[in-house]
Protein backbone atom coordinates (compact mmCIF):
# COMPACT_ATOMS: atom_id res chain seq x y z
CA UNK A 1 0.00 0.00 0.00
CA UNK A 2 1.17 3.83 -0.63
CA UNK A 3 0.31 7.12 1.11
CA UNK A 4 1.83 9.92 0.61
CA UNK A 5 4.00 8.65 -1.77
CA UNK A 6 5.86 6.30 0.55
CA UNK A 7 5.73 2.51 0.80
CA UNK A 8 4.05 1.57 3.81
CA UNK A 9 4.61 -2.33 5.47
CA UNK A 10 2.14 -4.70 5.25
CA UNK A 11 -0.34 -4.94 7.42
CA UNK A 12 0.18 -1.26 8.49
CA UNK A 13 -3.62 -0.57 8.36
CA UNK A 14 -2.97 -2.12 11.35
CA UNK A 15 -1.78 0.32 13.70
CA UNK A 16 -4.57 2.51 12.58
CA UNK A 17 -6.98 0.42 14.16
CA UNK A 18 -4.57 -0.29 16.97
CA UNK A 19 -4.24 3.75 17.48
CA UNK A 20 -8.28 3.59 17.48
CA UNK A 21 -8.71 1.16 19.96
CA UNK A 22 -6.17 3.01 22.56
CA UNK A 23 -7.84 6.46 21.81
CA UNK A 24 -11.63 4.72 22.95
CA UNK A 25 -10.03 2.66 25.37
CA UNK A 26 -8.24 6.04 26.79
CA UNK A 27 -11.32 7.84 27.07
CA UNK A 28 -13.28 5.02 29.37
CA UNK A 29 -16.33 4.79 27.51
CA UNK A 30 -17.12 1.32 28.11
CA UNK A 31 -15.20 -1.20 30.23
CA UNK A 32 -15.46 -3.72 27.60
CA UNK A 33 -12.87 -1.76 26.28
CA UNK A 34 -9.92 -1.37 28.22
CA UNK A 35 -6.92 0.76 26.13
CA UNK A 36 -4.92 -1.74 23.77
CA UNK A 37 -1.33 -0.77 26.11
CA UNK A 38 -3.48 -2.60 28.99
CA UNK A 39 -3.90 -4.95 26.76
CA UNK A 40 -0.67 -5.84 25.78
CA UNK A 41 1.22 -5.18 29.02
CA UNK A 42 -1.37 -7.93 30.31
CA UNK A 43 -0.79 -10.47 27.43
CA UNK A 44 3.05 -10.28 28.55
CA UNK A 45 2.14 -10.91 32.37
CA UNK A 46 -0.09 -13.81 30.98
CA UNK A 47 1.93 -15.66 28.90
CA UNK A 48 4.81 -16.48 31.73
CA UNK A 49 1.95 -17.66 34.08
CA UNK A 50 1.37 -21.52 34.35
CA UNK A 51 -2.15 -21.00 33.79
CA UNK A 52 -1.96 -19.84 30.33
CA UNK A 53 0.88 -22.46 29.65
CA UNK A 54 -1.06 -25.32 30.43
CA UNK A 55 -4.03 -23.49 28.94
CA UNK A 56 -2.08 -23.17 25.35
CA UNK A 57 -0.92 -26.90 25.94
CA UNK A 58 -4.28 -28.30 26.01
CA UNK A 59 -5.56 -26.09 23.48
CA UNK A 60 -2.47 -27.06 21.09
CA UNK A 61 -2.41 -30.88 21.51
CA UNK A 62 -6.51 -31.14 20.85
CA UNK A 63 -6.14 -28.87 17.36
CA UNK A 64 -3.04 -30.51 16.48
CA UNK A 65 -4.91 -33.79 17.09
CA UNK A 66 -8.27 -32.64 15.54
CA UNK A 67 -5.76 -31.34 12.07
CA UNK A 68 -4.63 -34.32 11.69
CA UNK A 69 -7.39 -36.33 11.78
CA UNK A 70 -8.94 -33.97 9.26
CA UNK A 71 -5.76 -34.06 7.41
CA UNK A 72 -5.66 -37.79 6.62
CA UNK A 73 -8.73 -38.70 6.56
CA UNK A 74 -10.12 -35.76 4.44
CA UNK A 75 -6.78 -35.85 1.48
CA UNK A 76 -7.79 -39.48 0.83
CA UNK A 77 -11.58 -38.94 0.36
CA UNK A 78 -11.27 -36.07 -1.14
CA UNK A 79 -8.93 -37.96 -3.78
CA UNK A 80 -11.09 -41.09 -4.25
CA UNK A 81 -14.15 -38.83 -4.79
CA UNK A 82 -12.20 -37.43 -7.17
CA UNK A 83 -11.19 -40.40 -9.16
CA UNK A 84 -14.45 -42.84 -8.16
CA UNK A 85 -17.47 -41.86 -9.80
CA UNK A 86 -19.20 -44.39 -7.48
CA UNK A 87 -17.63 -42.76 -4.25
CA UNK A 88 -18.59 -39.16 -5.04
CA UNK A 89 -22.16 -39.74 -6.26
CA UNK A 90 -22.48 -41.51 -2.64
CA UNK A 91 -20.38 -39.22 -0.36
CA UNK A 92 -20.61 -35.79 -1.93
CA UNK A 93 -24.48 -35.03 -0.54
CA UNK A 94 -23.32 -35.45 2.94
CA UNK A 95 -19.83 -33.33 2.19
CA UNK A 96 -22.34 -30.59 0.85
CA UNK A 97 -24.39 -30.74 3.82
CA UNK A 98 -21.90 -30.87 6.39
CA UNK A 99 -19.48 -28.21 4.72
CA UNK A 100 -22.29 -25.46 5.40
CA UNK A 101 -24.05 -26.54 8.20
CA UNK A 102 -23.98 -25.19 11.52
CA UNK A 103 -21.63 -27.26 13.24
CA UNK A 104 -21.68 -26.13 16.88
CA UNK A 105 -25.74 -27.47 16.73
CA UNK A 106 -24.02 -30.74 16.58
CA UNK A 107 -21.82 -30.68 19.61
CA UNK A 108 -24.30 -31.50 21.58
CA UNK A 109 -25.20 -34.81 19.44
CA UNK A 110 -21.52 -35.46 19.80
CA UNK A 111 -21.15 -35.00 23.53
CA UNK A 112 -24.45 -37.55 23.90
CA UNK A 113 -22.67 -40.04 21.37
CA UNK A 114 -18.42 -39.63 22.57
CA UNK A 115 -18.75 -37.74 26.10
CA UNK A 116 -17.12 -34.85 27.27
CA UNK A 117 -13.68 -35.82 27.34
CA UNK A 118 -10.71 -34.49 25.10
CA UNK A 119 -11.65 -37.06 22.50
CA UNK A 120 -14.87 -35.53 21.66
CA UNK A 121 -12.95 -31.49 21.41
CA UNK A 122 -10.70 -33.46 19.05
CA UNK A 123 -13.49 -34.72 16.93
CA UNK A 124 -15.41 -31.48 16.78
CA UNK A 125 -11.94 -29.55 15.68
CA UNK A 126 -11.82 -32.48 13.01
CA UNK A 127 -15.62 -32.12 11.79
CA UNK A 128 -14.84 -28.51 11.37
CA UNK A 129 -11.76 -28.81 9.35
CA UNK A 130 -12.25 -31.95 7.51
CA UNK A 131 -15.46 -30.99 5.02
CA UNK A 132 -13.88 -28.06 3.15
CA UNK A 133 -10.58 -30.34 3.09
CA UNK A 134 -12.33 -33.06 0.98
CA UNK A 135 -14.19 -30.66 -1.32
CA UNK A 136 -10.53 -28.91 -2.08
CA UNK A 137 -9.23 -32.05 -2.66
CA UNK A 138 -12.03 -33.71 -4.76
CA UNK A 139 -11.75 -30.22 -6.63
CA UNK A 140 -7.57 -30.76 -7.45
CA UNK A 141 -7.97 -34.53 -8.92
CA UNK A 142 -11.09 -33.51 -10.88
CA UNK A 143 -9.34 -30.81 -12.66
CA UNK A 144 -6.47 -33.17 -13.17
CA UNK A 145 -5.29 -33.15 -16.87
CA UNK A 146 -6.88 -36.41 -18.33
CA UNK A 147 -3.94 -37.00 -20.50
CA UNK A 148 -1.78 -37.49 -17.44
CA UNK A 149 -3.85 -40.19 -16.16
CA UNK A 150 -3.39 -41.88 -19.69
CA UNK A 151 0.32 -41.23 -19.37
CA UNK A 152 0.22 -43.11 -15.99
CA UNK A 153 -1.47 -45.92 -17.57
CA UNK A 154 0.59 -46.31 -20.23
CA UNK A 155 3.62 -46.54 -18.47
CA UNK A 156 2.09 -49.11 -15.87
CA UNK A 157 2.07 -47.32 -12.97
CA UNK A 158 -0.04 -49.24 -10.49
CA UNK A 159 -3.09 -47.64 -8.45
CA UNK A 160 -0.66 -47.01 -5.26
CA UNK A 161 2.02 -45.04 -7.86
CA UNK A 162 -1.12 -43.33 -9.62
CA UNK A 163 -2.00 -41.99 -6.09
CA UNK A 164 1.31 -41.10 -4.60
CA UNK A 165 3.01 -39.54 -8.23
CA UNK A 166 0.31 -38.52 -10.36
CA UNK A 167 -3.25 -37.52 -8.07
CA UNK A 168 -1.70 -36.26 -4.67
CA UNK A 169 0.88 -33.86 -6.27
CA UNK A 170 -1.55 -32.13 -8.79
CA UNK A 171 -3.90 -31.95 -6.53
CA UNK A 172 -1.99 -30.67 -4.15
CA UNK A 173 -2.60 -26.39 -4.81
CA UNK A 174 -6.14 -27.28 -4.37
CA UNK A 175 -5.43 -29.71 -1.18
CA UNK A 176 -3.23 -27.01 0.36
CA UNK A 177 -5.96 -24.19 0.23
CA UNK A 178 -8.24 -26.59 1.20
CA UNK A 179 -5.93 -27.77 4.72
CA UNK A 180 -5.39 -24.07 5.44
CA UNK A 181 -9.31 -23.19 5.08
CA UNK A 182 -9.80 -25.59 7.22
CA UNK A 183 -6.70 -25.14 9.75
CA UNK A 184 -8.64 -22.24 10.46
CA UNK A 185 -12.01 -23.52 10.88
CA UNK A 186 -10.55 -26.17 13.31
CA UNK A 187 -9.49 -22.79 15.37
CA UNK A 188 -13.30 -22.56 15.76
CA UNK A 189 -14.19 -25.94 16.39
CA UNK A 190 -11.34 -26.81 19.16
CA UNK A 191 -12.61 -23.48 20.97
CA UNK A 192 -16.32 -24.06 20.34
CA UNK A 193 -14.99 -27.38 21.96
CA UNK A 194 -13.60 -25.92 24.52
CA UNK A 195 -16.07 -23.87 25.90
CA UNK A 196 -19.41 -26.35 24.93
CA UNK A 197 -18.01 -29.80 25.81
CA UNK A 198 -15.72 -29.78 28.31
CA UNK A 199 -14.27 -25.99 29.73
CA UNK A 200 -10.72 -26.53 29.38
CA UNK A 201 -7.54 -24.75 27.70
CA UNK A 202 -8.20 -21.39 26.21
CA UNK A 203 -12.02 -22.21 26.41
CA UNK A 204 -11.78 -22.04 29.99
CA UNK A 205 -9.69 -19.10 29.86
CA UNK A 206 -12.11 -16.82 27.96
CA UNK A 207 -15.15 -18.30 30.39
CA UNK A 208 -13.42 -17.46 33.21
CA UNK A 209 -11.72 -13.55 32.07
CA UNK A 210 -15.33 -13.08 30.70
CA UNK A 211 -17.33 -13.89 33.41
CA UNK A 212 -15.56 -12.18 35.75
CA UNK A 213 -15.24 -8.94 33.29
CA UNK A 214 -11.47 -9.32 32.74
CA UNK A 215 -11.60 -7.40 29.98
CA UNK A 216 -7.20 -6.64 29.54
CA UNK A 217 -6.96 -10.89 29.89
CA UNK A 218 -9.87 -11.45 27.91
CA UNK A 219 -8.50 -9.53 24.84
CA UNK A 220 -5.20 -10.56 25.06
CA UNK A 221 -5.74 -14.53 24.75
CA UNK A 222 -8.09 -13.38 21.82
CA UNK A 223 -5.13 -11.42 20.43
CA UNK A 224 -2.68 -15.09 21.21
CA UNK A 225 -5.24 -17.04 19.36
CA UNK A 226 -5.21 -14.76 16.24
CA UNK A 227 -1.51 -14.17 16.21
CA UNK A 228 -1.57 -18.19 16.09
CA UNK A 229 -4.12 -18.96 13.77
CA UNK A 230 -2.42 -15.93 11.58
CA UNK A 231 0.56 -17.49 11.60
CA UNK A 232 -0.31 -21.32 10.62
CA UNK A 233 -2.21 -19.63 8.02
CA UNK A 234 0.34 -17.51 6.66
CA UNK A 235 2.84 -20.49 6.41
CA UNK A 236 0.47 -22.88 4.71
CA UNK A 237 -0.26 -19.74 2.51
CA UNK A 238 3.46 -19.73 1.92
CA UNK A 239 3.39 -24.16 1.03
CA UNK A 240 0.58 -22.60 -1.23
CA UNK A 241 2.75 -20.19 -3.02
CA UNK A 242 5.66 -22.69 -3.61
CA UNK A 243 3.11 -25.04 -5.51
CA UNK A 244 2.13 -21.94 -7.73
CA UNK A 245 4.01 -22.69 -10.13
CA UNK A 246 2.28 -25.84 -11.25
CA UNK A 247 -0.86 -24.77 -10.52
CA UNK A 248 -1.41 -22.80 -13.48
CA UNK A 249 0.01 -25.42 -16.31
CA UNK A 250 -1.37 -28.88 -15.09
CA UNK B 1 2.26 -41.53 -60.12
CA UNK B 2 5.28 -43.52 -58.51
CA UNK B 3 3.87 -44.42 -55.18
CA UNK B 4 2.33 -47.74 -54.50
CA UNK B 5 -1.36 -47.49 -53.81
CA UNK B 6 -2.66 -50.71 -51.38
CA UNK B 7 -6.22 -52.09 -50.80
CA UNK B 8 -6.19 -51.64 -46.88
CA UNK B 9 -7.13 -55.08 -46.82
CA UNK B 10 -3.99 -56.22 -48.34
CA UNK B 11 -1.08 -57.11 -46.39
CA UNK B 12 2.01 -54.97 -47.23
CA UNK B 13 4.79 -57.38 -46.54
CA UNK B 14 4.74 -61.03 -44.93
CA UNK B 15 3.35 -61.63 -41.93
CA UNK B 16 6.80 -61.37 -40.15
CA UNK B 17 7.26 -58.34 -40.95
CA UNK B 18 3.99 -56.78 -39.33
CA UNK B 19 4.22 -55.70 -35.82
CA UNK B 20 1.33 -53.86 -35.12
CA UNK B 21 -2.34 -55.73 -36.47
CA UNK B 22 -5.47 -53.99 -36.20
CA UNK B 23 -8.99 -56.35 -37.67
CA UNK B 24 -12.21 -55.35 -38.19
CA UNK B 25 -11.75 -52.79 -35.42
CA UNK B 26 -15.48 -50.84 -34.36
CA UNK B 27 -16.10 -48.15 -31.72
CA UNK B 28 -18.96 -46.64 -30.86
CA UNK B 29 -18.94 -43.51 -28.13
CA UNK B 30 -22.72 -44.27 -27.21
CA UNK B 31 -24.67 -44.12 -30.73
CA UNK B 32 -21.44 -42.55 -32.43
CA UNK B 33 -19.83 -44.61 -34.71
CA UNK B 34 -15.82 -43.70 -33.82
CA UNK B 35 -14.46 -46.45 -35.99
CA UNK B 36 -16.49 -49.22 -38.08
CA UNK B 37 -14.79 -52.36 -39.21
CA UNK B 38 -11.32 -51.27 -39.23
CA UNK B 39 -8.05 -53.35 -40.73
CA UNK B 40 -4.72 -52.05 -41.07
CA UNK B 41 -1.19 -53.23 -40.70
CA UNK B 42 1.89 -51.56 -39.56
CA UNK B 43 5.19 -53.17 -40.87
CA UNK B 44 8.07 -53.32 -38.05
CA UNK B 45 10.92 -50.82 -37.97
CA UNK B 46 8.73 -48.08 -40.02
CA UNK B 47 7.18 -45.35 -39.66
CA UNK B 48 3.41 -45.27 -40.42
CA UNK B 49 0.58 -42.51 -40.25
CA UNK B 50 -2.95 -42.12 -39.85
CA UNK B 51 -4.45 -39.40 -41.42
CA UNK B 52 -7.57 -37.98 -42.06
CA UNK B 53 -10.11 -34.91 -41.24
CA UNK B 54 -11.05 -34.61 -37.87
CA UNK B 55 -14.00 -36.98 -36.56
CA UNK B 56 -11.91 -40.02 -38.50
CA UNK B 57 -11.27 -41.93 -35.81
CA UNK B 58 -7.65 -41.92 -35.39
CA UNK B 59 -6.76 -40.70 -32.53
CA UNK B 60 -9.35 -43.36 -30.92
CA UNK B 61 -7.49 -45.99 -33.10
CA UNK B 62 -4.18 -45.01 -31.57
CA UNK B 63 -5.72 -45.40 -28.24
CA UNK B 64 -7.25 -48.48 -28.73
CA UNK B 65 -3.58 -49.92 -29.75
CA UNK B 66 -2.15 -48.09 -26.68
CA UNK B 67 -4.87 -50.01 -24.49
CA UNK B 68 -5.84 -46.68 -23.23
CA UNK B 69 -9.42 -47.38 -24.97
CA UNK B 70 -11.37 -50.99 -25.35
CA UNK B 71 -12.84 -52.09 -28.64
CA UNK B 72 -15.92 -52.56 -29.13
CA UNK B 73 -15.14 -55.27 -31.57
CA UNK B 74 -12.47 -56.69 -33.77
CA UNK B 75 -8.73 -57.18 -31.97
CA UNK B 76 -5.15 -55.60 -32.40
CA UNK B 77 -2.16 -58.05 -31.81
CA UNK B 78 1.47 -56.16 -30.97
CA UNK B 79 3.91 -58.92 -32.02
CA UNK B 80 1.40 -61.24 -32.19
CA UNK B 81 -0.13 -60.61 -28.40
CA UNK B 82 -3.31 -59.71 -28.00
CA UNK B 83 -4.29 -56.05 -27.29
CA UNK B 84 -6.72 -55.91 -23.98
CA UNK B 85 -4.96 -53.21 -21.85
CA UNK B 86 -1.39 -50.74 -21.67
CA UNK B 87 2.14 -52.53 -21.51
CA UNK B 88 5.85 -52.59 -21.90
CA UNK B 89 5.79 -53.10 -25.52
CA UNK B 90 4.06 -50.12 -26.58
CA UNK B 91 4.97 -46.02 -25.52
CA UNK B 92 3.01 -43.42 -25.99
CA UNK B 93 3.63 -39.40 -26.54
CA UNK B 94 1.13 -36.96 -25.90
CA UNK B 95 -0.22 -33.99 -28.08
CA UNK B 96 -0.13 -32.14 -24.74
CA UNK B 97 3.09 -33.14 -23.55
CA UNK B 98 1.09 -35.20 -20.26
CA UNK B 99 4.23 -34.22 -18.12
CA UNK B 100 4.30 -34.16 -14.53
CA UNK B 101 5.06 -30.15 -14.32
CA UNK B 102 6.38 -30.52 -10.29
CA UNK B 103 8.96 -33.19 -11.67
CA UNK B 104 12.51 -31.77 -13.28
CA UNK B 105 12.91 -32.49 -16.89
CA UNK B 106 15.41 -35.89 -15.47
CA UNK B 107 12.63 -37.65 -13.12
CA UNK B 108 9.84 -36.51 -16.06
CA UNK B 109 12.28 -38.72 -18.91
CA UNK B 110 12.94 -41.44 -16.04
CA UNK B 111 9.01 -41.86 -14.78
CA UNK B 112 8.54 -44.72 -17.15
CA UNK B 113 11.25 -46.24 -15.87
CA UNK B 114 10.51 -45.39 -12.05
CA UNK B 115 6.93 -46.76 -12.54
CA UNK B 116 8.50 -49.72 -13.75
CA UNK B 117 10.84 -49.96 -10.25
CA UNK B 118 14.43 -49.66 -12.37
CA UNK B 119 16.68 -48.46 -9.81
CA UNK B 120 17.34 -44.66 -9.78
CA UNK B 121 21.05 -44.44 -10.48
CA UNK B 122 20.10 -46.95 -13.27
CA UNK B 123 17.32 -44.81 -14.91
CA UNK B 124 19.07 -41.99 -14.33
CA UNK B 125 21.79 -43.13 -16.96
CA UNK B 126 19.02 -44.22 -19.09
CA UNK B 127 17.34 -41.05 -19.01
CA UNK B 128 20.31 -39.34 -19.39
CA UNK B 129 21.19 -41.13 -22.95
CA UNK B 130 17.83 -40.02 -24.45
CA UNK B 131 17.81 -36.73 -22.80
CA UNK B 132 21.48 -36.02 -25.06
CA UNK B 133 20.04 -37.92 -27.98
CA UNK B 134 16.89 -35.61 -28.03
CA UNK B 135 18.94 -32.31 -27.76
CA UNK B 136 17.97 -31.50 -24.24
CA UNK B 137 21.72 -31.96 -22.18
CA UNK B 138 22.36 -29.10 -19.95
CA UNK B 139 18.25 -29.11 -19.16
CA UNK B 140 18.24 -31.96 -16.70
CA UNK B 141 17.48 -29.75 -13.73
CA UNK B 142 14.56 -27.57 -15.57
CA UNK B 143 11.06 -27.74 -14.80
CA UNK B 144 8.78 -27.83 -18.01
CA UNK B 145 7.25 -24.28 -17.09
CA UNK B 146 10.73 -23.25 -18.18
CA UNK B 147 10.87 -24.77 -21.47
CA UNK B 148 9.47 -24.13 -24.37
CA UNK B 149 6.83 -26.07 -26.13
CA UNK B 150 8.85 -27.49 -28.56
CA UNK B 151 11.56 -28.48 -25.39
CA UNK B 152 8.62 -30.31 -23.76
CA UNK B 153 7.39 -32.15 -26.64
CA UNK B 154 11.53 -33.57 -26.47
CA UNK B 155 10.92 -34.26 -22.68
CA UNK B 156 7.69 -36.30 -23.73
CA UNK B 157 9.90 -37.88 -26.61
CA UNK B 158 12.74 -38.94 -24.40
CA UNK B 159 10.28 -39.89 -22.23
CA UNK B 160 8.55 -42.53 -24.28
CA UNK B 161 11.85 -43.88 -26.08
CA UNK B 162 13.76 -44.11 -22.51
CA UNK B 163 11.38 -47.40 -21.61
CA UNK B 164 12.37 -48.94 -25.18
CA UNK B 165 9.33 -50.27 -25.91
CA UNK B 166 9.15 -51.87 -29.96
CA UNK B 167 6.35 -49.64 -30.76
CA UNK B 168 5.80 -45.73 -30.72
CA UNK B 169 2.39 -44.38 -30.63
CA UNK B 170 2.10 -40.41 -31.41
CA UNK B 171 -0.66 -38.37 -30.79
CA UNK B 172 -0.76 -35.07 -33.23
CA UNK B 173 2.99 -34.68 -31.20
CA UNK B 174 3.87 -31.46 -32.99
CA UNK B 175 0.82 -29.64 -33.61
CA UNK B 176 0.92 -27.35 -30.12
CA UNK B 177 4.62 -26.61 -31.08
CA UNK B 178 5.40 -23.54 -33.82
CA UNK B 179 5.70 -24.44 -36.99
CA UNK B 180 9.67 -23.82 -37.23
CA UNK B 181 10.79 -26.59 -34.05
CA UNK B 182 7.86 -28.60 -36.02
CA UNK B 183 9.94 -28.74 -39.09
CA UNK B 184 12.83 -29.34 -37.34
CA UNK B 185 11.30 -32.11 -35.06
CA UNK B 186 10.12 -33.76 -38.34
CA UNK B 187 13.57 -33.69 -39.51
CA UNK B 188 14.65 -35.76 -36.19
CA UNK B 189 11.90 -37.97 -36.36
CA UNK B 190 13.07 -39.60 -39.63
CA UNK B 191 16.54 -39.76 -37.94
CA UNK B 192 14.96 -41.29 -35.09
CA UNK B 193 12.68 -43.99 -37.37
CA UNK B 194 16.69 -44.66 -39.04
CA UNK B 195 18.31 -45.45 -35.50
CA UNK B 196 15.67 -46.57 -33.33
CA UNK B 197 14.54 -49.46 -35.27
CA UNK B 198 10.96 -49.27 -33.38
CA UNK B 199 8.01 -48.85 -35.10
CA UNK B 200 6.13 -45.53 -35.14
CA UNK B 201 2.95 -45.00 -35.35
CA UNK B 202 1.76 -41.53 -35.85
CA UNK B 203 -1.14 -39.76 -35.96
CA UNK B 204 -1.19 -36.01 -37.71
CA UNK B 205 -3.60 -33.62 -38.99
CA UNK B 206 -0.81 -32.38 -41.63
CA UNK B 207 -0.64 -33.73 -45.17
CA UNK B 208 2.48 -32.04 -45.37
CA UNK B 209 3.81 -33.74 -42.18
CA UNK B 210 2.77 -37.33 -42.89
CA UNK B 211 4.14 -37.58 -46.60
CA UNK B 212 7.74 -36.23 -45.21
CA UNK B 213 7.96 -38.23 -42.00
CA UNK B 214 6.26 -41.72 -43.34
CA UNK B 215 7.30 -45.39 -44.64
CA UNK B 216 3.27 -45.65 -44.95
CA UNK B 217 0.60 -42.98 -44.88
CA UNK B 218 -3.25 -44.59 -44.00
CA UNK B 219 -5.91 -42.02 -45.27
CA UNK B 220 -9.03 -42.60 -42.77
CA UNK B 221 -12.52 -41.36 -43.82
CA UNK B 222 -14.90 -40.04 -40.91
CA UNK B 223 -18.66 -41.25 -41.00
CA UNK B 224 -18.31 -43.89 -40.76
CA UNK B 225 -14.59 -44.25 -40.50
CA UNK B 226 -12.87 -46.71 -42.86
CA UNK B 227 -9.05 -46.43 -44.57
CA UNK B 228 -9.58 -44.80 -48.17
CA UNK B 229 -6.30 -46.17 -49.00
CA UNK B 230 -2.34 -46.35 -47.94
CA UNK B 231 -0.11 -45.06 -49.57
CA UNK B 232 3.65 -46.11 -49.83
CA UNK B 233 5.67 -43.37 -51.34
CA UNK B 234 8.86 -45.01 -52.66
CA UNK B 235 11.37 -42.52 -54.50
CA UNK B 236 12.47 -39.99 -52.09
CA UNK B 237 12.68 -42.20 -48.55
CA UNK B 238 16.37 -42.55 -47.57
CA UNK B 239 17.46 -38.90 -49.78
CA UNK B 240 18.84 -35.93 -48.19
CA UNK B 241 16.11 -35.09 -45.86
CA UNK B 242 16.86 -30.87 -47.05
CA UNK B 243 15.37 -32.26 -50.72
CA UNK B 244 11.87 -34.18 -49.62
CA UNK B 245 10.28 -30.67 -50.18
CA UNK B 246 10.88 -30.22 -53.48
CA UNK B 247 11.12 -34.32 -54.80
CA UNK B 248 8.28 -34.32 -57.35
CA UNK B 249 6.89 -37.51 -55.84
CA UNK B 250 6.59 -35.62 -52.32
CA UNK B 251 4.47 -33.07 -54.03
CA UNK B 252 2.26 -35.54 -55.99
CA UNK B 253 1.23 -37.12 -53.44
CA UNK B 254 0.11 -34.11 -51.11
CA UNK B 255 -1.76 -33.25 -54.17
CA UNK B 256 -3.48 -36.57 -54.22
CA UNK B 257 -4.06 -36.39 -50.29
CA UNK B 258 -5.59 -33.25 -50.61
CA UNK B 259 -7.75 -34.48 -53.68
CA UNK B 260 -8.97 -37.23 -51.79
CA UNK B 261 -9.72 -35.28 -48.63
CA UNK B 262 -11.14 -31.79 -49.41
CA UNK B 263 -14.65 -32.95 -49.91
CA UNK B 264 -14.71 -34.56 -46.45
CA UNK B 265 -13.12 -31.30 -44.92
CA UNK B 266 -16.08 -28.81 -43.08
Amino acid sequence: MMAFGYKLPAMSSLLVWAALWEIVGQLELTFFVPPISTVVVTLFGLVQTSAFLNALAVTASAFVAGVFFAIVIGIPVGILMGKSRLLDELLLPWVNIFVSAPLTALVPVLMVLFGFGAQTIIITTSLFAIWIIILNARAGVKQINRSLVEMSRVFGASSKDAFFKIYLWAALPEILGGVRIGVIRAVKGVIIGQLLISIVGFGALFELYSSNFLMAEFWAVLIVLFGLAFAISEFLGYLERKVSYYAASR
Amino acid sequence: MSQIKLDAAQPVSPASEIAVSVRNVSKNYGDVQALKNLSLEFPRGELTSLLGPSGCGKTTLLKIIAGLLKADSGNVTVEGRPVTEPGPDRSFVFQDFALLPWASVMRNVAFGLELRGVAKSEREAVAEKYIREVGLAGFEGKFPHQLSGGMRQRVGLARALSVDAKVLLLDEPFSAVDEQTRRKFQEDMLALVQNEKKTFIFVTHSIEEAVYVSDQIAILLPRPSRVLEVIRPSSFRGKIVANIRRDPEYLDIVDNIWASLRSYVE
